[in-house]
């Protein structure tokens, strides 16, 4: 049988010894790219911290399966080194560690090493950083959209296989939105191919504004800890943007 | 040496100095002068002192550097200088060469400041004046550091040295100094009088690491006169085991504008105690001070990370800043920053904090790839790393070296 890149089963969630997640499945095959929506407080960055492994959130139920290995009780930095890779909504500032600091780790460089990688600096220019940037503590007084192009920098660096996105385009105007969602569709491989792609994603958007330049195959719809519901997600964003979530509530009670 | 300096001294033999815990002197031994040999340059002195030079920035290649002193156990043994806008030599030298030096001598430091002060200036005059002269000449800028060290070979040796720094008027001058033990030397005693004067329009930026064994003692005395619209910036670096170390400079702001730098970067390893403060006396109008410090405990080590800034006359101000984080259960930081006001129209500040790494930013870097003990360890190494300032950019670069190099180990 022919493993699916991600698979979540039956997946219950606790935080702070409350259930966040109750019934979650979710399955990501090579290639595709997915969009998480729901409202907030939905449960939807529980899922995505949950992911990742951070030690917050206790899987009481079910199991996490990437690349056919259950990762369910790995730690972060194990998951990530399997390609796992994210970019954060509101990453933490660390003084005195340098943006280049952590673009060295990402590349695979020596930390001592003199310079970055010429492809990492390649990639600093694409997302319109100079070297002076790389210096900066990371995240430290940066702009929101400063913020989002260091993470989509990082993740270029890092080449994860599946990458999740959480709110990349709040609080950044329109023509970094466009320049954001242009890394975003490279590191997706969205210029290959259907078949021929290998890289996925997991999109969490509030608004689902990054979906006018970012095309994902399937959406869901996260209500109280459970998917309420799945498909094309155009026509589900569609109902959302008539109907706000509420007709997402009427759903969640014929299921 | 006057003999009123040697008097006071006497006195003050038996004094205990008021923080850090007291040391029987009885129990080291004091080296003659001339225990050493004596070499032309840096590259001569003996391999395993060259090895640990490199440790605390001071080159033995002496490549761009304007000139070098070291001293073995109680020796000067090598003295060089390439430049001809600033002297160094040993004290000895000096005060044979000008009469006027001994008006510098234990004027910033008081002979009976403690029991340390008055070995020290008991052995000068009794025994031989060891330690360093620095001057630089009116109106000179060198931008290449003088480096100095004090390196202990032989065990159970109580060093002691008086360094007296002059830079006079409208003069800049960089200096790099560093002290070390040998690899043999298990425990030792060191102390070092230091005083610095600074004359109208002087830039001092002295710029200190030290790397001593784990049973050695460090008892420093220093004391700083800085002159009308003269700028004085210390940057102290300690990220080694020490059995103990007690120090609390302090520099007189007596002219105007005059302006103190002191940063420190503190890493508290094994048994350490590590006793550490600065202190600042704004008496001079438009004088002002900043006095930052990082410090982190691990093991089993104790840190006090003291600050006092004293506002003395009207239209000053300072900042003092110390930062710790406790990175073991057993071991301890005791931030005490002191603020003191005695003039209407100062402005000073202090700010401490105390605490543990922040969870969230160690699982960012995990997010990322790194274990939570490379996260951990690149968060302290930010955490401890600071923007030196007032160095010319060659320097600043090098400097930045030596401080992520200190930091491996953390």
């Amino acid at each position: 049988m022919i493993k699916l890149l991600l698979e979540i089963t039956d997946l219950a969630v606790e935080v702070s010894g409350k259930e966040v997640l109750t019934d979650v499945d979710l399955y990501i095959d090579k290639g595709e790219t997915h969009v998480l929506l729901g409202p907030n407080g939905a449960g939807k960055s529980t899922l995505f911290m949950t992911l990742l492994g951070f030690p917050k959130y206790k899987v009481t139920r079910g199991e996490i399966l990437f690349k056919g290995e259950n990762i369910t009780n790995y730690s972060t930095t194990d998951r990530v080194r399997m390609g796992i890779g994210v970019s954060f909504q509101n990453p933490p500032a660390i003084r005195g560690v340098r943006l280049e600091d952590i673009l060295k780790v990402e590349s695979g460089a020596d930390e001592d090493a003199e310079e970055l990688d010429p492809e990492v600096m390649e990639l600093v220019h694409k997302l319109k950083f100079d070297e002076k940037f790389l210096d900066r503590d990371v995240n430290l007084g940066f702009s929101g959209g400063e913020v989002k192009r260091s993470e989509i920098l990082q993740l270029l660096a890092q080449k994860p296989d599946f990458i999740m996105f959480d709110e990349p385009d709040s609080g950044v105007d329109i023509e970094n939105v466009e320049l954001l969602a242009e890394q975003i569709n490279i590191l997706l491989e969205k210029d290959k191919k259907i078949g021929m792609r290998e890289k996925s994603g997991l999109l969490i958007t509030h608004l689902g504004y990054i979906l006018n330049f970012v095309i994902a195959d399937t959406a869901h719809v996260l209500m109280d800890g459970k998917i309420a519901c799945s498909g094309n997600p155009a026509e589900i964003l569609d109902d959302i943007r008539k109907e706000g979530f509420k007709g997402c509530v009427q759903c969640c009670k014929v299921h | 040496m006057l003999q009123s300096t040697l008097k006071k001294a006497e006195k003050a033999k038996e004094k205990k100095a008021l923080y850090g815990e007291d040391i029987d002197l009885e129990k080291f031994i004091k080296e003659e002068a001339d225990e050493h040999e004596n070499v032309t340059k840096a590259t001569e002195v003996p391999k395993k002192v060259q090895e640990s030079l490199l440790k605390i920035g001071v080159d033995p290649s002496e490549k761009e550097r304007s000139g070098t002193f070291i001293q073995v156990d109680q020796s000067g043994v090598c003295t060089t200088c390439a430049s001809e806008s600033v002297e160094i030599m040993g004290l000895n030298v000096a005060l044979d060469k000008y009469k006027w030096l001994k008006d510098y001598m234990w004027k910033a430091v008081a002979p009976d400041t403690d029991k340390y002060t008055a070995q020290a200036a008991i052995r000068e005059s009794k025994e031989y004046p060891s330690g360093y002269f620095i001057r630089s000449l009116p109106d000179s800028k060198e931008i290449f550091p003088l480096q100095a060290c004090m390196f202990i070979g032989d065990e159970q040796v109580m060093q002691t040295a008086h360094n007296i720094i002059v830079a006079e008027e409208n003069s800049e001058l960089h200096i790099i100094t560093g002290c070390a033990t040998g690899e043999d030397v298990s425990s030792a005693l060191h102390v070092g009088v230091s005083e610095f004067y600074l004359k109208k329009g002087a830039k001092i930026t002295f710029t200190m690491i030290h790397n001593w064994a784990e049973q050695v003692e460090v008892r420093p005395r220093t004391g700083i006169m800085v002159g009308d619209n003269a700028t004085y910036i210390s940057n102290y670096i300690l990220t080694s085991p020490v059995k103990s170390i007690q120090s609390y400079p302090t520099a007189y702001c007596t002219g105007e504008n005059s302006r103190v730098v002191f940063q420190s970067i503190l890493g508290g390893l094994k048994d350490s105690v590590l006793d550490l403060g600065s202190r600042v006396l704004l008496e001079g109008s438009g004088s002002s001070a900043e006095m930052i410090s990082r410090a982190v405990s691990k093991d089993q080590s104790q840190v006090y990370s003291r600050g006092h800034l004293a506002g003395r006359t009207q239209n000053v101000k300072g900042h003092l800043e110390c930062h710790g984080l406790v990175l073991s259960d057993d071991s301890m930081i005791y931030a005490v920053p002191e603020l003191e006001g005695s003039a209407t129209e100062l402005e000073m500040s202090h700010e401490a904090a105390v605490g543990k790494i922040a969870e969230e930013e160690v699982l960012y870097l995990t997010s990322r790839g790194l274990s939570e003990e490379e996260a951990a360890s690149m968060i302290v190494r930010g955490f401890l790393s600071m923007d030196i300032t007032g160095l010319p950019p060659e320097l600043a670069a090098e400097t930045k070296n030596m401080i992520d190099m200190s930091l491996k180990g953390m």
